[in-house]
């Protein structure tokens, strides 16, 4: 049986290697921030968030796909929340028998593997009363495919007989160990024996003359048969093996429902958030990697958003047909912000997410890859420009016409004249290998040489800053100035003294 | 070194059981780890007293040391627990039982050749294993201690074969104190030696590297002969590198080094080697240098350039701010201070105006300290800041020669050879990308 509602054709694989810019991204685009508003506090949501997000599909169909079953979780997340309460049930109470009082003890494996038989069973049956009743109301292809699986296959007999199977297997005799004394005088290397009288019982044995001391627990002394049970344990482990093994089948699909329904739920976790801050969402308008399209209205920084829980920045733009976004402007203006509110946008659109802005259309991109500045290299081997020139060349490494490439303040690690070359050099050779770029700097340099040049591909855009000094943190159509604004700043901090 | 590293070792553990059985509540538990902590003392005092006996010492605390473990070792009390120790232990691993569990029942008797059960069990079960299946076996917690029920095994065990616990009572109460006061004072002050000089030992040796005793003054005057960082040292040694040695002096009116020249000089690890000889200094331990006179401080501030922190919800530039004015109320004419590339991430003309603004106020509160910076104008701001390049291979400017000298800024980055290096530059990126 496979779940499918992740990949038309396939099951979301968890062990996909993530693509090498990962972690850059993490960092760049403070995505934590985004996973822990899908997570709401839950590791698998956000361990799940961040595989399906990192790994973004670059093909439309695929996104297509998905946005359809969001668009049916946006509209039925009572439905959607019930289904993962399946697997989650499933997970909770295998939990209570794998991990809880008697995990580490095979035979509180033994004997919780037929209960946890009987009650995958009940979910089961839930599952499929779920899909009876509320499959009309989806219409997403892929939930569509999903019911009509649970439907038609799900069948319970299978588990009838490994049950019979398990009854067999529980071993109801008392067991004899041998064991020694290590130290401390512990008890050490206990193996279990079998009674060496002709018929192999216990009781035989025991009526034998040999001098035995016996003990009988109080009937309420939990803490003594628990113990008891550690040392039975000893002996029961390959059994508890077998009978764990059994139930492993139903489990494993339940985990599969599990991990491509967590994305969804994520993504609903989200949409009510920023729904409670007043934030808009939208489904994104997707458009060929081949094509140059990003056309935004009320985008914002859902990162802040989360970060500030009120309402933030938003901007409007058109960059149809441009192939560099250069930002220049005030420092604190909201350039940063502005950059990683278009990588996120990227992000969440391609791995099926809604987008945070009221519209949004832009084109997929092969690869999203981000330089920023980095703190000192902790190897300690290298220097700051040379670290950011080897992240570059990792960058280059990876990179494919159709990627979109971001950078902040990158290449300024030496002096303005000589970064502004190097990026400039960059630059042109990425826009020549057909690779989008939005470059984020301060550095006038390089802002002026683009200017210059009055390239129809290009798009200049500015933080702006009201002529008293104080920033509006939007981020529009302007073309570079030569300051930042530094000495505003130094006022603040130092005062009129300085 | 690797002697009383083993001894510390032992010793630890000795102590470890002998503080267990404080806390155990049965008798036999505790006498038996009484019992394995007088074992591993044993261990511990014989494998130094050994050991030492066959090392040339020169130091007179350990020549010292030796004698009296020597003495301590042949004593007849020691000889007495040694022996006891080690046959109590024999006869308690000499004991076999078995042990029958049933539901909410057990009883134990004397082992009788019974048969290993689990071959069986897993050959009856082995059938229901599939290919890959998870592997449910439990590695079963093999850890110490014991709950009432062990308890009454062994309570049990210890009525079926009395004579070894009898002769493990006699141990305990005729070795109730067996820990010597003296070694277990040198096991603990020995620690901070040990610590130090394993740590600078294979620079020393693998590495040649020079340490010396710094000489500390109150005075503004500092020098320091061939010098290095340690941690970069230290990393450099695992690749079988040399560090580059440095020199520095500050010598009159000078309080500031400004540090300039080509990116990954070793200007930063300058700084960093600045700041860690007076902390060792300080500390009272030898300093990675052939020869240094340092100065005492109040303070080592110091701005290494930080990742922007989405939480603070401020630009960069203010952080950097922020954070140097903070500094600048901590500071006292007694301090140190250490920069590195402050203001990068501003436009030229407001990181020169910020620069010299924040020079002024150090050079007003007449601080040492260093600062490294791609902005040449800092070099010759004034008689108290002395300018230091981090310098290239001639022939070669991609080549760092790691040697920073006095000598003005010469305005030269070298940052496109270093893109260079990268393969950067647009042919190359043209190159390496395919349409």
């Amino acid at each position: 049986m496979n779940v499918f509602l992740l990949y038309p054709d396939r099951n979301f694989d968890p062990q996909t290697p993530l693509p090498p810019n990962a972690e850059d991204l993490t960092q760049d685009l403070a995505l934590e921030t985004l996973w822990q508003a899908m997570a709401q506090g839950d590791k698998f949501l956000f361990e799940t968030a961040r595989l399906v997000t990192l790994s973004g599909s670059q093909e439309m169909e695929v996104i297509r796909y998905r946005q359809e079953i969001l668009q049916d979780c946006l509209k039925n997340p009572a439905t959607v929340r019930a289904l993962y309460q399946i697997p989650i049930e499933a997970i909770e109470n295998k939990q209570r028998c794998w991990l809880g009082i008697f995990s580490h003890y095979p035979a509180g494996i033994l004997s919780s593997a037929v209960e946890m038989l009987e009650m995958l069973v009940g979910l089961l049956h839930r599952l499929r009363q779920i899909a009876d009743e509320h499959a009309a109301e989806f219409e997403s292809p892929g939930f569509r495919r999903f019911f009509a699986m649970i439907q038609q296959e799900l069948d319970d007999t299978c588990f009838a007989e490994m049950e019979a199977h398990l009854r067999q297997l529980r071993f109801r005799e008392g067991v004899l160990l041998s064991a020694e004394l290590g130290p401390g005088n512990e008890g050490t290397n206990y193996v279990l024996r079998k009674p060496n009288t002709p018929d192999g019982l216990m009781k035989h044995l025991l009526s034998r003359k040999s001098p035995t001391y016996s003990f009988t627990l109080h009937p309420r002394d939990d803490h003594g048969a628990r113990a008891l049970g550690e040392l039975r344990d000893r002996g029961v482990n390959l059994v508890a093996n077998a009978a764990a093994q059994s139930a492993d089948h139903i489990d494993g699909f339940l985990t599969l429902l599990r991990r491509e329904l967590a994305f969804y739920i994520g993504a609903l976790n989200l949409h009510e958030q920023l729904a409670a801050l007043g934030h808009p969402i939208a489904i994104p308008q997707l458009h060929p990697v081949e094509e140059r399209r990003h056309t935004y209205r009320g985008l914002y920084d859902v990162c802040l958003a989360l970060t500030m829980r009120k309402r933030v920045v938003a901007n409007d733009g058109d960059a149809d047909g441009k192939d560099l976004m250069l930002i220049t402007g005030a420092n604190q203006g909201g350039k940063s912000t502005f950059l990683r509110s278009i990588g996120l946008a990227q992000v969440m659109m391609q791995a099926g997410l809604f987008v945070p802005a009221e519209e949004f259309a832009a084109n997929l991109c092969r690869g999203l890859f981000t330089h920023y500045r980095r703190e000192e290299d902790a190897s300690m081997k290298s220097g700051k420009l040379d670290e950011e020139l080897k992240r570059m060349s990792d960058i280059v490494n990876h990179l494919r016409p159709n990627a979109l490439v971001l950078f902040n303040e990158s290449f300024a690690a030496t002096n303005e004249r000589e970064g502004a070359e190097i990026a400039r050099q960059v630059v042109d050779a990425l826009l020549e290998r057909h690779i989008k770029v939005v470059f984020v700097t301060h550095q006038y340099e390089l802002a002026r040489g683009y200017h210059e040049r009055r390239a129809p591909n290009v798009l200049f855009l500015r933080a702006e800053r009201q002529p008293d000094g104080s920033r509006t943190y939007r981020v529009r159509p302007g073309d570079p100035l030569p300051t930042s604004h530094g000495e505003d700043v130094y006022r603040k901090v130092f005062g009129k003294e300085g | 070194m690797a002697h009383i590293c083993a001894f510390a070792e032992k010793m630890a553990a000795a102590r470890r059981y002998r503080t267990m059985t404080e806390k155990l509540d049965f008798e036999y538990h505790k006498k038996g780890w009484f019992l394995e902590s007088a074992l591993t003392y044993c261990e511990a005092v014989e494998g130094l007293a050994e050991a030492l006996q066959t090392t040339p010492l020169a130091s007179r605390g350990l020549q010292g040391l030796r004698e009296y473990l020597l003495a301590y070792v042949q004593s007849p009390a020691f000889r007495l627990l040694a022996d006891e120790a080690r046959r109590v232990k024999v006869g308690l691993a000499a004991v076999k039982y078995s042990l029958i569990i049933q539901t909410g029942r057990f009883s134990v008797r004397r082992y009788e050749q019974e048969t290993d059960y689990s071959l069986e069990v897993e050959k009856t079960f082995a059938r229901f294993k599939q290919g890959a299946a998870k592997d449910y076996r439990v590695n079963l917690y093999t850890g110490t201690g014991m709950n009432h029920i062990e308890a009454k095994i062994l309570e049990f065990v210890v009525r079926l074969y009395p004579e070894p616990f009898a002769a493990l009572d006699r141990f305990c109460e005729r070795h109730a104190d067996f820990m010597d006061a003296t070694l277990l004072t040198f096991d603990r002050e020995v620690q901070f030696y040990v610590a130090y000089l394993d740590y600078i030992a294979p620079l020393q040796e693998e590495s040649g590297l020079p340490f010396c005793f710094p000489e500390m003054g109150e005075g503004r005057q500092v020098e320091a002969r061939d010098a290095f960082d340690l941690a970069l040292a230290e990393n450099l040694r695992y690749e079988g590198a040399a560090v580059v040695l440095n020199d520095f002096e500050l010598r009159g009116a000078e309080r500031i080094l400004v540090i300039t020249g080509p990116n990954q000089g070793g200007k930063t690890t300058f700084a960093r080697m600045f700041g860690q000889l007076h902390y060792l200094a300080a500390l009272g331990l030898p300093v990675p240098a052939r020869q240094a006179r340092l100065a005492l401080f109040d303070h080592l501030l110091t701005h290494f350039e930080r990742q922007e922190d989405i939480r603070t919800l401020r630009g960069k530039l203010q952080d950097d701010v922020t954070r140097l004015y903070d500094l600048l109320q901590q500071a006292s004419p007694r301090s140190i201070f250490l920069f590195n590339e402050i203001f990068s991430s501003t436009t030229l003309k407001d990181a020169l105006f910020l620069s010299r603004k924040i020079m002024t106020r150090l050079l007003e509160l007449d601080v040492l300290g260093v600062w490294v910076t791609f902005l040449d104008e800092l070099a010759a701001f004034n008689e108290k800041t002395v300018s230091m390049v981090s310098t290239v291979v001639p022939e070669n400017p991609a080549e760092r020669t790691f040697k920073i000298v006095r000598r003005p800024a010469d305005g030269l980055a070298y940052a496109l050879s270093l893109a260079e290096k990268h393969r950067l530059t647009r042919t190359h990126i043209l190159e390496r990308i395919r349409p």
